[in-house]
């Protein structure tokens, strides 16, 4: 067994993000960390409230950080990982909440009588920050069997691990962690101007349409550059720019097709992890198994 | 001898004391005290009638202190001093009891408080006021010549009218020639000129002018002394070429086979190893360029035994074969020179930051410039003749995007200010490319339009409306490269939709800075600078020009950015605060400095260490510390030091610090 590190999969993981949740918990595996999912997690809330006095927001990331905090001694490791881009910003914006507004946390503490106090101490980190200064990416290099030579890959990382910047992952303009980790695989990594723009997010729900020109865009500019593939860390981003392609497909006559994956996919392909109870290729309305055969 | 018919004179200023504080009651209450001879009020103590009333006082009761009950006093001392002292008084013998910052403004919603605080205030004044002696102003001798620190424009006049002014001027500028960055402009808004033709004739003046000692491809290396008495150490950089011989005729340049980029031509063009700054540089002298110069090169890694010659080995010497009047000798001849000033003007200019500070905003892609690079690219005699081309493949431009305040009004990845200039020359430029192909399409993205200069506002709309530049009022999101042209995607914020333009070429507004090395030259002045490499003024209203250290001004866009106007009012401005320093003999001098009582004094130093102006040493045979008088400013940071009060500043005893104290810390 691995050394044991808190994991918050959130709930896209254990639905229509299958793909995200075992790729992510393999290749740790294999990076030799055994990802145990936090004992009873709740949601993240998925949108952060914006209200400065949104106390209620906090609520449901401030529980799970509590929770974090009672597991944690138990496995004497602070540190929660989130690979979901949203979950990774929700409980680390309410970390920092709290600790900033210390009025805050107390109001929480008083109303969930029934938890311990939260003492501030859980680090929340995103899986690619994990890996890059927990893991390193030199360890990384030494693990990959298949290296993805020849792949070109666009990296993609939306909003939410860069914006707002006290929760940014990296340079909010211009990142390059997930370039770095992706040419550690053998990837080719292409210069990806759009790589935070917007995906156009929750209006996926009622204005297909909207969204499905951003993805015309996205994916069109990917292709433009030089891209294989698309890689990203959020199942809303994902979502979009793979379900929407239908509707840009049938909008647009010059549109061609892209497969979208997740970063750690191709990480489970590139440590020799290639059966499906991992990829889950079933989940990709554009199937990246013809792009991607060549390491499969 | 404590003073024992102290004269107490206590201001309304108007309603702004009045209003608050009792004015009767303070009077009548300092009015009890033994040693005060008279306390008495007026409407502004700062009018004539009020000076009047202090110089007669003075005279009628025969008064040996004056206690001035006023404002702050950074506004009226010397005024209430010079009053006093029309009468018979020792400037000295006066002080001022801020009462209206300090009780009247901050308690107007306590008026009772206000009056008890006011009271205590002059009281404490009383206390401190009583041990202070007559003192005399110091008087410095004054050496009659000066130093400007940079040849931009701003430079350039300041030394220009120091010289007509009979003042004998040394300018250094760490380029090979002057001109600054005025000199790599196209034209200038709102009048386009050229800079060729209304800055050479200036640059010329300077090189002709008896008046001027010119050093160019120099650098401030050390500033010693202190207001009227500056030594300064010059350091003349290696040009291996000697100046005296040179005529400038360029042949050495045609000959030598190395390129490299221009800096002169921010990197818009390339020059040769042995180059001349540019075709009309002040003064037109041919310099090598040593690391890049085969030649150096290889002298420099054969001394360092990197490499073994072998024999009979040809190195290229093409420029000093050409060379007629045998100017090229390849010897480093750097050299430190020495000179002493009365006064120094620093005007050090600005920089722009580059293009490639701003990925997002494609300044990592050939064809996206920042504006001082175009400038090159639409000057005549640039490297393009005046129609701009793009530097990836030298085509002309069918469309052209401008991006104001790229960096400037952006903490997070720039400069929290607005750069000033940038409006003004993204118009200019915009009308340019319209004058040079009138058929290309010109889009310029603003936050909003600062054109707040004489004939500004009307040289905008010039632009608008008979140039047609498409002016977008939004900011630009992310620049990329699509096939051979650059998406500019932004957003028109008055039709609130978002707009994607794509274009040739795009210049980004990039904020400016201090210029580079400039906190190391402040440091070298002990003059004071802020985190964008600004130098900080005295006052920003009203001491501009002035700095902390005496005798130092600064002038132009070294203290914030400015447009040539104002960069040459400046200049203007920093030589006549100079001249007023300089036209004097001698220098009189505050006397409130540091003393040393060498009774007590153990040598121990730490007074020399915490001396900011390096006026402290200690004796090696007395082994007591000494004060220079003439660059000791009075701070204070000596005495505080003291473990045995043996140095103090005068009137700032300890004694009359804590007699003030206690008055003032007594429980209400």
């Amino acid at each position: 067994m691995g050394k044991k590190i808190m994991f918050y999969p959130g709930c896209t993981l254990k639905g229509v993000a299958k793909n995200l949740e075992d790729s992510t918990i393999e290749s740790a595996r294999i990076l030799g960390y055994d990802f145990v999912e936090l004992p009873n997690w709740t949601c993240c809330g998925a949108v952060y409230g914006l209200a400065q006095d949104s106390v209620k927001f906090t609520i449901a990331n401030v529980r799970n950080l509590i929770k974090a905090q009672q597991y944690g001694k138990e496995i004497g490791d602070n540190r929660l990982v989130a690979v979901c881009s949203m979950c990774y910003n929700n409980l680390r914006r309410a970390h920092i909440d709290v600790m900033k507004n210390r009025d805050k946390l107390h109001t929480l503490n008083i109303f969930m009588d029934e938890e311990p106090d939260y003492e501030g101490n859980i680090n929340v980190l995103h899986y690619l920050q994990f890996l890059k200064d927990d893991v390193g990416f030199d360890n990384i290099a030494k693990k990959v069997k298949t290296p993805l030579k020849g792949l070109k890959v666009a990296p993609y990382y939306g909003c939410l691990l860069l914006r707002p910047d006290e929760v940014a992952i990296d340079d909010r303009e211009d990142p390059h962690i997930m370039e770095n980790l992706l040419k550690t695989l053998g990837a080719e990594v292409v210069d990806y101007p759009l790589k935070n723009e917007c995906c156009g997010s929750y209006h996926t729900v009622d204005k297909r349409e909207y969204v499905a020109e951003r993805t015309y865009k996205l994916v069109s500019i990917a292709k433009e550059v030089g891209a294989d593939v698309i890689a990203t860390s959020c199942p809303l981003c994902f979502f979009n720019l793979d379900r929407r392609q239908e509707i840009a497909k049938q909008k647009h006559g010059d549109f061609e097709h892209m497969p979208i994956v997740y970063f750690t996919q191709l990480m489970a392909i590139a440590f020799g992890l290639k059966s499906e109870d991992v990829l889950h290729f079933d989940r990709h309305y554009i199937s990246p198994r013809e792009v991607l055969a060549p390491w499969l | 001898m404590a003073m024992k018919r102290i004269g107490v004179f206590i201001c309304h200023c108007g309603r702004n004391i009045a209003g608050t504080v009792d004015v009767k009651k303070v009077a009548e209450e300092i009015g009890k005290r033994e040693d005060v001879a008279l306390a008495t009020t007026y409407i502004f103590m700062c009018s004539e009638p009020g000076q009047k009333l202090i110089e007669e006082s003075v005279k009628k009761y025969n008064l040996d202190g004056v206690v001035v009950a006023n404002c702050s006093p950074t506004l009226h001392e010397k005024t209430m001093r010079n009053a006093a002292a029309r009468g018979g008084l020792n400037p000295y013998r006066v002080e001022i009891a801020n009462i209206r910052e300090w009780a009247a403004w901050p308690h107007e919603d306590n008026p009772e408080a206000a009056t008890r605080k006011a009271i205590r205030i002059i009281n404490a004044t009383i206390e401190k006021l009583k041990a202070n002696a007559s003192l005399e102003p110091i008087e410095v001798p004054v050496v009659r010549r000066a130093l400007v620190i940079g040849g931009g424009v701003a430079g350039i006049q300041a030394a220009l009218d120091l010289a007509d002014a009979g003042i004998e001027t040394i300018l250094v500028e760490r380029e090979p020639s002057i001109g600054g960055n005025m000199f790599r402009l196209s034209e200038t808004f709102p009048t386009l000129d050229c800079p060729q033709c209304i800055l050479t004739p200036k640059m010329n003046d300077v090189a002709q002018h008896p008046n001027i000692k010119l050093y160019t491809y120099s650098e401030v290396e050390s500033v010693e002394g202190f207001m009227g008495n500056f030594k300064v150490k010059i350091r003349k950089k290696a040009t291996y070429v000697d100046w005296d011989k040179c005529t400038g005729c360029g042949e050495c340049l045609r000959v030598c086979p190395i390129n490299v980029d221009s800096e002169f031509d921010l990197r818009m063009a390339k020059r040769k190893a042995i180059y001349i700054a540019n075709e009309q540089a002040v003064p037109l002298k041919a310099l090598i360029d040593e690391n890049t110069c085969i030649r150096l090169q290889f002298e420099k890694k054969v001394k360092e035994g990197k490499i073994k010659p072998k024999k009979n080995v040809k190195i290229c010497s093409k420029c000093a074969d050409v060379c007629e009047p045998n100017a090229i000798h390849f010897q480093n001849n750097e050299e430190i020179v020495e000179e002493e000033v009365g006064s120094i003007i620093v005007a050090t200019g600005f920089e722009v930051m580059p293009a490639e500070a701003f990925p997002e905003l494609g300044g990592k892609y050939p064809d996206v410039l920042n504006s001082l690079q175009f400038e090159r690219l639409l000057a005549p005699s640039g490297p393009t003749a005046g129609i701009p081309r793009r530097p990836s493949d030298g085509k002309v431009p069918e469309s052209i995007a401008f991006v104001h305040c790229v960096g400037s009004r952006d903490p997070q990845s720039g400069v929290p200010y607005c750069s000033r200039i940038c409006c003004m020359y993204t118009i200019k430029q915009a009308m340019l490319v319209k004058h040079a192909l009138p058929s290309t399409a010109v889009y310029d993205f603003y936050i909003d339009i600062r054109s707040n200069g004489k004939g500004y506002e009307e040289f905008y709309h010039r632009a608008k409306e008979e140039y047609g530049v498409n002016f977008i009022r939004g900011k630009v999101s992310k620049i990329y490269k699509v096939g051979d042209k650059y998406r500019v995607q932004g957003v028109d914020t008055l039709t609130g939709r978002i707009v994607e333009v794509d274009v040739d070429m795009v210049i980004l507004a990039t904020a400016a800075k201090g210029s580079e090395g400039v906190k190391d030259l402040a440091k070298k002045l002990r003059i004071p600078y802020d985190e964008w490499g600004w130098l900080k003024e005295t006052h920003l209203k009203l001491k501009p020009l002035e700095t902390p250290v005496g005798g130092v001004f600064i002038a132009g866009a070294a203290q914030f950015v400015k447009d040539i106007t104002d960069s040459v009012s400046q200049g203007s401005g920093a030589a006549a605060k100079a001249m007023a320093l300089l036209s004097k003999p001698q220098l009189e001098k505050e006397p409130l400095l540091a003393k040393v009582d060498p009774e007590i004094c153990a040598g121990c130093g730490r007074c020399k260490d915490q001396c900011a102006y390096g006026a402290i040493s200690i004796d090696p045979v007395r082994h007591v510390a000494v004060v220079n008088e003439a660059l000791c400013e009075g701070c204070g940071a000596c005495s505080a030091n003291c473990p045995t009060t043996a140095i103090q500043v005068v009137n700032f005893k300890k004694g009359q610090i804590i007699r003030a104290v206690d008055v003032l810390a007594e429980v209400f």
